[in-house]
C-alpha cells in the first residue's frame, strides 16, 4: 500500500493556494471597461499620441524619413567640405518641418473626411481589444484545465489499449494508470463548470456563443446547426460522463479480479474497454472539433482531432512514466525494473514522433496549397505566437528525438525525468497554441495567469492521483498476465 | 604446429546455454557458435561487445539528410531559383515544408542502406561467399560449438561430454 508523504501533500496544497491567489489575481487585473483599455492602449503608445491618431501618422512618418535619407545623402555629395554631421543635422531640421508641415496636411484632409468613420474604428479596436485582455485569465485556466483532463484521458486511453492488446509487461503499471486517471472525474466536473460559464456569456472564449456575433457572421450562422449552445453542452457532458464511467467500472473490475477465483471480471474488463476505445476514439474527435477547432470557428482541419490526440497521448504516457518513476523511487514498485521504464520510454519517443507527424502533416498541407480561409490560421500563429509556435516542435521533437533515441538513455532516470519534462511542457504550450490565437491574438504572454494556472491544476493533479493510489494495492494479484509482467526483460 | 579445435555439437538451445556459461567458467576459449535461429542471450552469455552497428545507422542519416539538404539548397535556391507556383524560393528556410519529405526519406534511405551495406562488410556476407558451415546440420536442428585445443585434449572432450553434447569432434583445422 501506498502513504502519501506529508511534504507532497502539503506542497500540492501550496501548488493550489499559490495558483488559487493567481487566477484571482489574473481576473482582479483584467479590464473592467473600454476606459482602462484606452488608457492602457494610450500608455502602451507612448502618452501623448492615441491609438488611432498613431496609426495615421505612421505612414507620414515613413515617407518623410526615407525622403529625408536621399536628401541627405545629396546634400553630402553637394558639400563636401562641411562636415557629414552638421549636415545631416540640418537636414534633419528641415526635414522635420516639411513632416510637421505634411502631416497637418494629411491630417486635415482626413479630419473633414473620416472623422465619425475613425471614431466607430477606434471604439471598434478598443472593444476588440478590451475582450482579448477579459479572455486572458480565462483562456489561462481553460488551457491548464483542458490539459491537465486530457492528460488524465490519454492515460485513460493507453490503460484501455493494454488491456485489449493483453500487453505482457504492463500489468504490474494498471494500478499507476488507474491512480492518475482517478484525476479525470474530478477533472472533468471543473471542465465542465468552465463550459457552462462560457455558455452563460461570462466570457468570450467562444465567440460562435454570442447571439450577436452569430447574426452577423453568415458562416458561423451556417454552422449553428451544430455549434450551438445546448446541443454543444449535452455532447460534453455524454462524453465526459462515457470516459468517467469508463474508469469507474474498470477499476472496480480490476478490484474485484483481485478477489475472484476465475478470469470472469478480467474478461468483462477487456470487453469493456475494446467497447470504450470505439466510444473514446469517436467521442476523442468530436471533443478536439468543440472545445479546441471551434475557438477558430472560420476555420477547420480533417486531421485536428488525431493530432490533439497525438498531443494528449504523449503526454499521458510521459505522466505515467514520471509517477512511477517517482513511485519506485519511493519503494512502492517492487517489481518494475528499467526493462518497464524502458517501454515507456519507448513509447514516450514514438508518440513524440507521432505527434510531429501530424503536427507537420497540417502545417505543410495548409502551407502548401495556401489557400486563403485555412491559412489564416497558421499566419496568426507564426507572426504572433512565433517563439512558442517553433518552440514547441524544438521541445517536443527535436530534444525527445536526441536523447531518448538512445537505448541506455532511456533506463536512467534523471534522463527521463528531464526529458519528460520537457515533453509535459512542450504539450501544454501546444496546447497554449492551439487555444491562445483564437481568444486573445496579439495580448498573449505566459505571465501570472498562465503560470498561476498550471499550478493550480498541478496541485490539484497531484493531490488526486496520490490520494487515489493510497486507496488499493499498487500491484494488482490476479491478473491473468501478473506474473509475465513482474519478470518483465527487455 | 597443429591446429586443433573441438566441435561440440547440441541439440538443444537450453544445453547450448549451459554449456557455454560452464565453457566461460572453466575459462576455455569459445573459438565460435554455430545455431540455426538467434539465441536469445547467447551474445551475454558469451561475452561478446555489443554492436555498435546503431551508432553507424545515426550517422549515415545524419549524412543523408545533409545531403539532401545540400542538394535541394543548391538545386531550388541557389543555382535557379524559379517562381514555382507561387512558392518562396528566397532562402532555404521559406520554402523548408516543401523539401522536408525528401530530407526524410534520404534520411531514412541513406541509415538503412548504408547500415545494411555496413552490416554485410562487417560479417563479411556477399554472393558467392564460400559458406563456413562446419557442420550441415547446424542450419537444421543441432547447435556447435567450436573450440580450441591446446594440449589438452583428453581433459576437454571430457568437459563437453559431461555438458550434454551429443557428440563431442577433435578436428584439424587447416
Amino acid at each position: 500500500m501506498y502513504t502519501f508523504s506529508s511534504k507532497l501533500k502539503t506542497f500540492s496544497f501550496l501548488l493550489m493556494a499559490i495558483g488559487v491567489l493567481g487566477i484571482g489575481y489574473g481576473f482582479w487585473s483584467a479590464p473592467k471597461d473600454i476606459q482602462e483599455v484606452e488608457t492602457l492602449l494610450a500608455a502602451e503608445s507612448h502618452g501623448s499620441h492615441g491609438e488611432v491618431k498613431h496609426e495615421t501618422s505612421k505612414p507620414v512618418e515613413e515617407h518623410v524619413v526615407s525622403n529625408g535619407h536621399e536628401e541627405a545623402q545629396s546634400t553630402k555629395e553637394g558639400n563636401a567640405i562641411v562636415s557629414p554631421t552638421d549636415s545631416t543635422s540640418e537636414v534633419i531640421n528641415e526635414v522635420h518641418e516639411n513632416s510637421l508641415h505634411t502631416e497637418v496636411a494629411v491630417k486635415k484632409g482626413e479630419h473633414e473626411i473620416s472623422e465619425e468613420v475613425k471614431h466607430a474604428e477606434h471604439a471598434e479596436h478598443l472593444n476588440h481589444v478590451l475582450h482579448q485582455l477579459q479572455n486572458k485569465p480565462w483562456a489561462a485556466f481553460y488551457v491548464a484545465c483542458i490539459f491537465f483532463m486530457l492528460v488524465s484521458l490519454g492515460v485513460l486511453a493507453f490503460y484501455a489499449i493494454q488491456q485489449v492488446a493483453q500487453a505482457g509487461w504492463s500489468p504490474v503499471l494498471f494500478r499507476v494508470m488507474q491512480g492518475i486517471t482517478s484525476y479525470l472525474p474530478v477533472g472533468s466536473v471543473v471542465f465542465f463548470i468552465v463550459l457552462l460559464l462560457c455558455g452563460l456569456h461570462l466570457n468570450h472564449l467562444f465567440i460562435w456563443l454570442d447571439p450577436e456575433v452569430v447574426a452577423t457572421d453568415k458562416l458561423i450562422a451556417n454552422k449553428a446547426g451544430y455549434l450551438n449552445f445546448p446541443f454543444w453542452i449535452v455532447r460534453a457532458a455524454i462524453f465526459l460522463t462515457g470516459w468517467s464511467l469508463y474508469h469507474y467500472y474498470s477499476r472496480k473490475n480490476c478490484l474485484a479480479q483481485d478477489e475472484a477465483s476465475d478470469d470472469l471480471f478480467y474478461k468483462k474488463n477487456f470487453k469493456l474497454s475494446a467497447m470504450f476505445l470505439v466510444f473514446f476514439i469517436v467521442t476523442e474527435s468530436i471533443m478536439s472539433w468543440d472545445w479546441i477547432m471551434s475557438i477558430d470557428p472560420h476555420w477547420f482541419s480533417t486531421l485536428f482531432g488525431w493530432y490533439v490526440f497525438s498531443s494528449f497521448f504523449v503526454s499521458g504516457i510521459t505522466t505515467i512514466a514520471l509517477v512511477t518513476l517517482y513511485l519506485k523511487s519511493r519503494g512502492f514498485l517492487e517489481h518494475v525494473n528499467t526493462s518497464h521504464i524502458h517501454d515507456l520510454a519507448k513509447f514516450m519517443f514514438g508518440f513524440s514522433i507521432f505527434w510531429t507527424y501530424l503536427w507537420f502533416s497540417q502545417y505543410m498541407l495548409i502551407w502548401y496549397a495556401n489557400i486563403p480561409e485555412e491559412v489564416t490560421y497558421y499566419i496568426t500563429r507564426i507572426e504572433l505566437y512565433n517563439l512558442p509556435f517553433f518552440g514547441a516542435v524544438v521541445m517536443n521533437f527535436v530534444f525527445p528525438l536526441l536523447i531518448l533515441v538512445n537505448t541506455d538513455f532511456k533506463r536512467i532516470t534523471w534522463v527521463l525525468v528531464m526529458a519528460g519534462a520537457v515533453i509535459l511542457v512542450g504539450h501544454y504550450i501546444d496546447f497554449f497554441n492551439m487555444i491562445m490565437p483564437g481568444t486573445v491574438g496579439d495580448r498573449w504572454f505566459i505571465g501570472v495567469s498562465e503560470i498561476a494556472s498550471v499550478l493550480f491544476f498541478l496541485g490539484l493533479f497531484i493531490y488526486v492521483v496520490f490520494t487515489a493510489l493510497t486507496k488499493v494495492p499498487l500491484l494488482p494479484k490476479r491478473n491473468p498476465f501478473i506474473e509475465e509482467s513482474k519478470h518483465f526483460h527487455y | 604446429m597443429s591446429n586443433k579445435v573441438i566441435y561440440a555439437i547440441y541439440n538443444d538451445d537450453d544445453i547450448l546455454m549451459d554449456a557455454v556459461k560452464k565453457t566461460r567458467a572453466a575459462h576455455h576459449h569459445i573459438e565460435e557458435v554455430f545455431t540455426p535461429f538467434p539465441v536469445h542471450g547467447l551474445d551475454k552469455a558469451m561475452g561478446i561487445a555489443p554492436t555498435r552497428l546503431a551508432i553507424c545507422a545515426f550517422l549515415y542519416g545524419c549524412v543523408g539528410i545533409s545531403v539532401a539538404t545540400a542538394m535541394m539548397n543548391y538545386i531550388m535556391i541557389q543555382d535557379w531559383p524559379q517562381d514555382i507556383g507561387g512558392k518562396p524560393s528566397f532562402s532555404y528556410i521559406e520554402n523548408m515544408p516543401a523539401f522536408v519529405p525528401i530530407m526524410f526519406e534520404l534520411t531514412v534511405f541513406f541509415s538503412a542502406h548504408l547500415m545494411v551495406i555496413t552490416f554485410y562488410m562487417r560479417s563479411k556476407l556477399w554472393p558467392f561467399k564460400e559458406a563456413e558451415n562446419p557442420d550441415v546440420r547446424t542450419t537444421d536442428d543441432h547447435f556447435l560449438m567450436e573450440v580450441a585445443v591446446n594440449n589438452n585434449e583428453e581433459e576437454l572432450v571430457s568437459f563437453f561430454q559431461s555438458t550434454g553434447a551429443v557428440e563431442v569432434k577433435v578436428i584439424e583445422k587447416h
